[in-house]
Parts: C-alpha cells; structure tokens; sequence
C-alpha cells in the first residue's frame, strides 16, 4: 500500500529511534515498577508511613507507577509530536477524575443528608 | 426453548400497536416488494448496505434519523391527545401503562434514535469534505457504528409489537428499573438497544476525533479548519469521554436484573443515587454532544448567506472547546432536589449559570455575522434566525433551572420538558433542518424546494411555540410531567393550545416530506451543475454535487481560513494537473453482518433465550476474525478514471 | 488511507500545528487506538466510581480485609507487569523484524497473563463457593464487576495477541499487521495501568 510520509512523528516504536534506548526504557520501566509495588504492598501493610497518611500515599504511588507505565512502555513524550497524544490523555483524565472524584463528593453528600440505613 | 418468548408477547388485546405494528408492516412489506420487483437488490447492496464511504453512511444515518422522527412524533401526538382529553372524569384512551409506555420510548428514540443519527450523519457527510480527504479515519469501523445504530433502532421498535416497553421514562431511574418492580421484559428493550447502538456511537466518535485531528488537507492547520469541523471535534471528544460512563451504567443495571447484583437495588447495600448520579454524568454532556454540531450548522450557514466570513473565528473556537470542557462540570443540576447539601448544589448551580456564558458569545457572534452581511434568506437563514430567538428563549429558561431555590420549584414539571424541547427542537433539530436544505444538493446534484422548505420552517416555528409555551406556563401552575390524567381543569385551554401546536408540527413535518417529493420530481429544474450553489466559503463546495467516491482528485493545499472562498478569488489553475491513481477502501460486508448477529443476540437477551445468545456471539466473533484475517480491502482508482470523471466535470461547470 | 501527490508540502508547518496533511496510516491507526483505549479508562472510571461509592454497603456480609488475600495479589501484579515486559521485548523483536524472537517472548506474555487470570478465577471461584459472590452485596457487586470486567479485557487481549501470532506465522511482519500488533501492546499496557489502579483502591486499601 502506497504510504506517502509527510511527517516525521515519533511516535511509539518508529524507527529512527535507537534499539538500545528502548531496550533500556522497557527494562527501566520494569524496575521501577517493581520497586513501586513492593513499596506500596509495604507501606499498605506496615506503619512504616503515618497511619491517616497512607490511602494519600498509595494514591501518589499509583500514578507514579501509572506514570512509569505511560513513559517506560508506552513511550508517552513531551515533544511536539506527542502533543495530540498528551492533551487527548489529559482530557481522558479530567473526565477519569470528574466521574470518580465527583461521584465521590455527590453520593457522601447524599449519603450524609440521608437518614441512616439499616445495613 | 425460547426463554421467556410465549404467544402472549403479541398485544392481541391492544388495538393501539396492533394497528400502528399493521400499518408499519405493510409500508415495509411494500416497500421490500417494490425493491425485488424493480431489481435493485445488488444495487443497494453495493452501493449503499456495504458501503464504507462517508457520504452513503452520513445519508443513511440522516435517512435513520427522519424515519425514527416519524415514530417519536408519533408518540409525542398520542401523549398530547391523551393529556388533552383526560381531564376530570375523562379517563382519555390512554391507560396509565400503555402511556407510561410512550413517553418512555417518545423520549429514548427521540434522543438516541432520531437526535444522534441526524448529528452524527451530518458530521459524517460534511467533515471529510470540509477537511479536504477523501475519507474518514476508518472507513470499515465507520460503517459497523452505522449499522449497530440501526440494529438498536430496529430493536427498540420490535418492543411495539412484541412484548412491552419499559415504563420507566427515558432515563430509567431504579428502583423502578430493577427486577423487583420492572420484573418482565420493557427495561431490557430500554438497555440492550441503546447499549449496542452506544458501541456503534463510541466508535463513531473515535473514527472523527482521529479524523479531524489526524487526517487533514496540507496546510489546514487547526485554526483553518471550518468552525463545523470544530464544534464535531467537541462533539466527538464529548462521545469519547462520555458515552463509556453511560456504557458502565447499563452494565451494572443489566447485572442487577440478569445476574442478581446490588448496584441499585433497595437492597443489600444498592445505592439508586449512584445510578441517578452516572446516567447524568453521561447524560449532560450527551446534550452538548447534540447541540455543538448544530451550533456549528449554523456558523456556516451564518456566514455563507451573509456573503462574510465568520465574525471572530478564534472566540467561536474558544467557546466550542469551553462549552466541551465545562459540559462535564454541571450534571448535578439535573437532581438538584435529592438532597445533596447546600455546597454542592452551589458548586453545581453556579458551574451551569457559567457555561451560557460561551453559548451567549457565539448567539452574538452570530448576529455580527449577519450584521451588515448581504443576507439571502433561504431556508437555512430562516432555520438560522429561528434558532436565535428560540434557543435563547431555551437557554434562559435553562439558566433559570440552574438556580437550585428554583429548581425546587421547577423540577420535573412541565416547565423542565418545555425548556428542554425548547433547546433541542429550536437548538439541534433546527439546526439539523438547516443543515439538511444546506448540505442536500451537495450529496444528491440538486437543491430541495425553497416554498415548501420555506413552508415546513414556518410551521415548525408556529407549531413549536404554540406546542411548548403552554406548558411552560403550566409548570408554573403546578402541573408535573408525566401525567396520564389532568387533576385540574383550569389547565385544559393550555392543553388544548399545546395540542394544536403538535398539530401544527405535523404539518410541517407533511411539508417536509412534500418538499422531498417535489423536490425529486423537479430535480432537473435545480440541478446543482457547478458544486457550489450557495457560493460557499469552505472545502466541500469545491467538489461536484455529488461528490466523487474519491472527493479530491487532488488534496487542496490550504493557505487560510474559509480555503474555497480563497480558491475562488485567485482563480483556478490554468493548466490541468498530473492525476495519480488514488487508493480508496472497498466495500466491506462487516458492518451489516455484524450488526445483524447483534439484532439476533439483543432480541435473544431480551427475551433470555440463551443458546441463541451464544450461537449469536459465536457466529459474531467468526465474522469479525474472518474479516481480520482478510487482506485486499482497497481498491485502486486509475489515473485515466479519475482524469476522465475530473473532465467530465469541467464540462458541466467548475473544474476541481 | 492513502495520500495522492500534493503540489506543495510546508514542512514548517508540519510540526505542532497540524498542517502538514494527513498523517500516514500508522499513526493515524495508533492515535485511532489511544483514543479507544482513553474511552476505556473513562468505562473503567464509572466502574471505579461505583466501587468507590459502594464499598462501604457489606449488608452484613464479607468486607475486603475478610476475603482478600495480598500475597495472591502480588504474585497477580508480578505476573501482569512481567507480562507487560514480556510483551514490549516482543514489540521491539517484531519492530526489528524478527519473527522468531517476537513470538518467543508473546508466548512468556500469554503464559504470564494466564497465570494472572488464574490466580484471579480461583478467587473468585473461592469467594463464591463461601457465600461472598456478587450478589451478597453492594460491595460485592462492585469488586467482582470492576475486576472481573478487567479480567475480562485481560482474556479478550490474550485472545487478540493468539490471533495476532497466527497472523505473523501466516503472514509475516507486514505493515498491516505490524500496525495490528502496535495495538495489541498500547492494549495491554493499558490494562496494566488498570490493573495499577484496581490493586491500590480495591486490594490496598480494601484490605486495612
């Protein structure tokens, strides 16, 4: 199939990048993520972190580990040809953290106002 | 063997559907007889049922979307007689489930089987032409949304002549909706069709957000691109963001009723909040999905038949994304009453007050368009200003809604149905309307009759005042919506006003079907032989009407904003290009396949007849690896074709 | 889709403000891709959400500390992120055009990510068996759904990344099914991240 290249994207796994970088981005990517899962296996299991602190510190560990994932494996960048990649993810994102967040924040407000329920 | 299926899914007992499921079976029959007869079998296959091009999928969506309109109105004359009848003693001829019956499908057909199909055909029709590409990003998947749109369509419609609908109004709130109060079929007939036709729409909107950010004329950078490829861009990203949370929530409803689950049931820990909360989640964006490309029609139009480009591009783009990010920020205000606390509903309040404030920068911008402008006063100039007043009118209303104290007040009664009729008869079918007449010549080579266009605008006008500012009226009297009888009589004049105004529209949607059918039988009178009958400013009329499978022999190489305007006042080129062979996808069989073995498996979930369910799936997930597997899907155009069909052009009127 | 000669390409305006034509096939089908699988974070946001709101609502039955079981979660979290190696390792083989090395490692994925589905169906399978399935309760309804809807993708990919190894046996490393496998790996990180989410708001911090 004829295929006319106009842009020069860099987008996941084209070939001009180098064979050893992405050898290294995904063994990277791995290692950190498994230090990140142990850390949170332990800092969810011990009191090693600040008791009321811990739901906050397992949410932070998360996106970081979320975030290793997006660079390491899934090559997510910051150049200019990433840019539809990264503002498509940020709206994902806001809708991600709108549904969850305010679902959260509407349905205790109601739960509150409500009479208790036999449970 | 067959489920729940029995004989006595039949409404023998009922003459209302009955008839109506007689009268419709014979217009099909008919219409299957006249098709065999003449033979046109392989040609509709070919060029319609198979298609993969986006001017057949748009056409056919919009074709959808009118059909259904005849359903929906029909539901919506039958609830107004009722309403207009039952008042006192008079029990009308209407009882409470039938009629409960079709204000819920009135409500679900209108938003999912008649509003999205004429929006989404409309996009689909006009943004790979205005982008100046010959396609959209995946052609194939385009055609599969189409047809799992029609098997929704097709399913919900079966629910009048076998079984029952859901009597849970359009939104399906539980409990009603769960298994303990909705035990027999009416709630499945409500999911499973719009949780098929939902894949085909998320599909859709990821096909336009690749498309217009991806596949674009060179040179049309993202501020050249006509405001109608904007506001479907919001639009799209809306569906993208919006549609799996409706999605979510019909899944964990249809585990409550298929599997026992405890999402929203009364008991052991259901939470109907939650699912009030999701459905508008979903469904408030799902409005501004509507009424964006519709803002967008009217842009155009605005600025094609006022001979001035756009006033201020850069603010409409601005408002379109604002009016996209800030949808997702108000839904709140659509159960304001159920108790959350003065802080939210605040938060909610305000947020709502503040999207009209993009909405009212475009009606302005509209307006400085038309100022000044030399204005041709066709059909869509009168679509146009009749949307101005009309959806101000609505929108105010609609802010009104917003302040929570008056909420309370207002909250499902029937100033809340004529408010939302409000925006989305004067808002998106309007806009739909105006876009119809514009965009008609360029996909069928001849203009629709400007009187009866002229006719059906005046008496969607007439008809929709007359029909709604009652009920507005009514609200404030007291009256709910909903109401199979009338408690108090001092409200029959309105009811009686408001039956008149459905009259009225009728006939402007008889004059609509005249226009059609003048319109074909004179067509020769109004070919559209140069491609641009309005004297346009943006990339399709560049093209033949219709255009070529191909759209752009040669891709237009885009310097400005309203690229064709500029086209046009440099002149053409004097000498005719080199054409190349252009690759374009063939036809696929998938879309229809597909979406055939979802009619079977959604009837068979239906009706829990569950061997069919699996063999459907089966066969299902056979089609689609057999398609994966296949190679070969494009066929290449010649240059020789292509020149020739280009000279053959020129011949007519404008070169490309 | 294919692009026919254009007169004139400004390279300039190639980069960042989008005007340099349409893009070629890979990419538009990759973004195509991300798209889909954005709008799949957002149908798991809903399901999260639901979880979220419901976790508390027990009815009297089993919570999470009473029937989670984190050592089995990590080995899950080992197998899916070893899976995620596995299959990056695989894309890189294939990018390089070496068929063999390529279906190597997808077979390390396949056998990763069926241990996890494994691990994950005995406990369901466990739960179910003393009296904690879906319809005990609210919460109940929520986990199951949430991570058995990811268990689910999770055997939908496997069943793609199956078809897609028979394809480059029969056909070979060939753009169209190099694009199809672009997919498969974007797919299967993404449940990863998924899967990053599902063990710390419903295994972590369930479990306390």
């Amino acid at each position: 199939m004829a295929d006319v290249r106009l842009l020069h994207d860099r987008t996941p796994g084209v070939e001009e990048q180098e064979p050893t970088a992405n050898y290294l981005s995904y063994t990277a990517g791995l290692v950190l993520a498994i230090l990140l899962t142990i850390t949170s296996f332990v800092v969810a299991q011990t009191n090693l972190l600040w008791p009321p602190g811990i739901p906050v510190g397992l949410m932070v560990l998360a996106f970081a580990q979320i975030g290793v994932h997006l660079v390491f494996f899934l090559h997510l960048g910051s150049g200019p040809d990433h840019t539809n990649n990264l503002l498509a993810l940020a709206f994902g994102m806001l809708a991600v953290f709108l549904v969850i967040a305010g679902s959260i924040w509407i349905i205790a407000n109601l739960n509150w106002n409500m009479m208790e329920m036999p449970r | 063997m067959l489920g729940n299926l029995t004989w006595a899914a039949i409404p023998l007992d009922q003459p209302l559907p009955l008839y109506a499921m007689g009268v419709v079976g014979l217009v099909i029959l008919a219409v299957l007889a006249v098709v065999t007869v003449k033979g046109w079998w392989p040609y509709l296959w070919r060029e319609w049922i198979t298609s993969v091009d986006h001017k057949r999928i748009g056409a056919m969506y919009f074709i959808l979307g009118l059909i259904m309109l005849l359903r929906g109105y029909s539901d919506a004359i039958m609830m107004r007689t009722q309403q207009a009848i039952a008042i006192g003693d008079a029990q009308g001829y209407l009882p409470p489930d039938h009629y409960d019956q079709i204000f819920s499908a009135h409500g679900s057909i209108m938003i999912f089987f008649v509003a999205m199909p004429l929006v989404i055909g409309l996009m689909n029709f006009v943004v790979p032409l205005q982008l100046g590409v010959r396609d959209v990003a995946f052609p194939t998947l385009n055609s599969v949304s189409f047809w799992l749109t029609a098997t929704g369509a097709l399913l919900i419609n079966v629910s009048l002549v076998i079984g029952s609908f859901a009597r849970t109004g359009w939104m399906g709130y539980p409990p009603l909706s769960e298994l303990a109060f909705s035990p027999d079929e009416g709630v499945d007939y409500y999911l499973w069709p719009l949780q098929i036709s939902g894949i085909g729409t998320l599909f859709t909107g990821i096909n336009f957000v690749t498309t217009i950010l991806k596949l674009r004329a060179p040179g049309m950078t993202y501020m050249r691109m006509p405001v109608f490829c904007w506001t479907a861009l919001a639009s799209n990203m809306l569906i993208v963001a919006a549609f799996p949370i409706l999605t979510g929530t019909f899944v964990m409803l249809l585990l409550d009723r298929y599997l026992g689950m405890h999402f929203f049931t009364n008991d052991l820990g259901g939470n109907q909040m939650m699912y009030v909360n999701l459905f508008w989640a979903w469904g408030h964006p799902e409005v501004y999905i509507l009424i964006l490309p519709a803002f967008g029609v009217f842009s155009e139009v605005a600025a094609t038949f006022s001979g001035k480009g756009l006033f201020s591009y850069r603010t409409m783009v601005w408002a379109t994304l604002g009016i996209c990010v800030l949808s997702f920020l108000v839904w709140l205000h659509h159960f304001f009453t159920m108790g959350a606390g003065a802080d939210v509903n605040a938060f909610f309040g305000i947020m709502s007050s503040i999207i009209a404030v993009p909405t009212g920068a475009k009606i302005f911008n509209w307006l400085f368009t038309l100022f000044r402008g030399r204005i041709v006063f066709t059909t869509p100039v009168l679509y146009l200003i009749g949307f101005m007043i009309t959806f101000v009118i609505g929108g105010l209303t609609g802010v009104l809604l917003a302040v929570p104290p008056v909420d309370f007040v207002l909250h499902n009664s029937a100033f809340l149905v004529a408010h939302f009729h409000n925006v989305i008869i004067g808002g998106v079918l309007f806009g739909m309307l105006a876009g119809y007449n514009y965009w008609f010549p360029k996909a069928f080579g001849f203009t629709l009759d400007e009187r009866w266009g002229k006719a059906s605008f005046w008496c969607w006008l007439i008809g929709f005042y007359l029909a709604f500012m009652p009920l507005y009226m009514l609200g404030l009297m007291g009256m709910t919506r909903r109401l199979q009888h009338i408690p108090d009589p001092s409200w029959q004049p309105l009811l009686l006003v408001a039956e008149v105004g459905a009259i009225v529209i009728f006939l402007g949607i008889l004059c609509q079907i005249a226009q059609l059918y003048v319109s074909i039988r004179t067509r020769d009178l109004r070919r559209d032989l140069t491609g641009d009958p309005w004297n346009g400013r943006t990339l399709e009329w560049a093209t033949s009407s219709p255009p070529p499978a191909y759209n752009f022999a040669i891709l237009p190489r885009v310097e400005t904003i309203d690229a064709f305007w500029q086209m046009k006042r440099r002149g053409l080129p004097p000498v005719e290009p080199a054409y190349e062979a252009i690759e374009m996808p063939r036809n696929s069989p998938i879309g229809f396949v597909n979406a055939f073995f979802a009619t079977i498996v959604g009837f068979a979930l239906i009706w829990h007849i569950w061997w069919i369910v699996i063999l459907g799936l089966l066969a299902a997930a056979v089609g689609i690896l057999v398609f994966g597997w296949s190679e070969n899907r494009e066929r290449e155009i010649p240059a020789r074709e292509i020149a020739r069909l280009e000279r053959a052009r020129s011949a007519l009127g404008r070169p490309a | 889709m294919t692009v026919a000669t254009v007169d004139f390409i400004s390279t300039d305006l190639a980069r960042g403000r989008g005007g340099g034509g349409p893009a070629p096939t890979r990419i538009v089908v990759a973004y195509g891709f991300w798209i889909f699988l954005l709008s799949d974070f957002v149908l798991f946001s809903g399901l999260f959400a639901a979880y979220a709101v419901l976790s508390g609502n027990t009815a009297g039955g089993p919570t999470g500390s009473e029937l989670f079981n984190l050592r089995n979660v990590f080995i899950e979290t080992m197998c899916l992120l070893f899976s995620s190696y596995t299959c990056g390792l695989g894309a890189l083989s294939a990018e390089r055009r070496q068929p063999g090395r390529f279906l190597g490692f997808n077979v390390l994925t396949l056998v990763l990510g069926a241990a996890f589905l494994i691990i994950e169906s005995t406990e369901f399978a466990a739960m179910v068996a003393k009296g904690a399935g879906p319809s005990r309760s609210a919460f109940l309804s929520g986990f199951f759904t949430l991570v058995g809807t990811h268990g689910v993708h999770v055997t939908g990919g496997l069943l793609f990344l199956v078809y897609m190894m028979a394809q480059v046996v029969a056909k070979g490393l060939r753009p169209h099914v190099l694009r199809r496998l672009l997919c498969f790996s974007l797919f299967w990180h993404a449940l990863d991240i998924v899967w990053v989410g599902v063990f710390t708001l419903v295994y972590l911090m369930g479990a306390r």
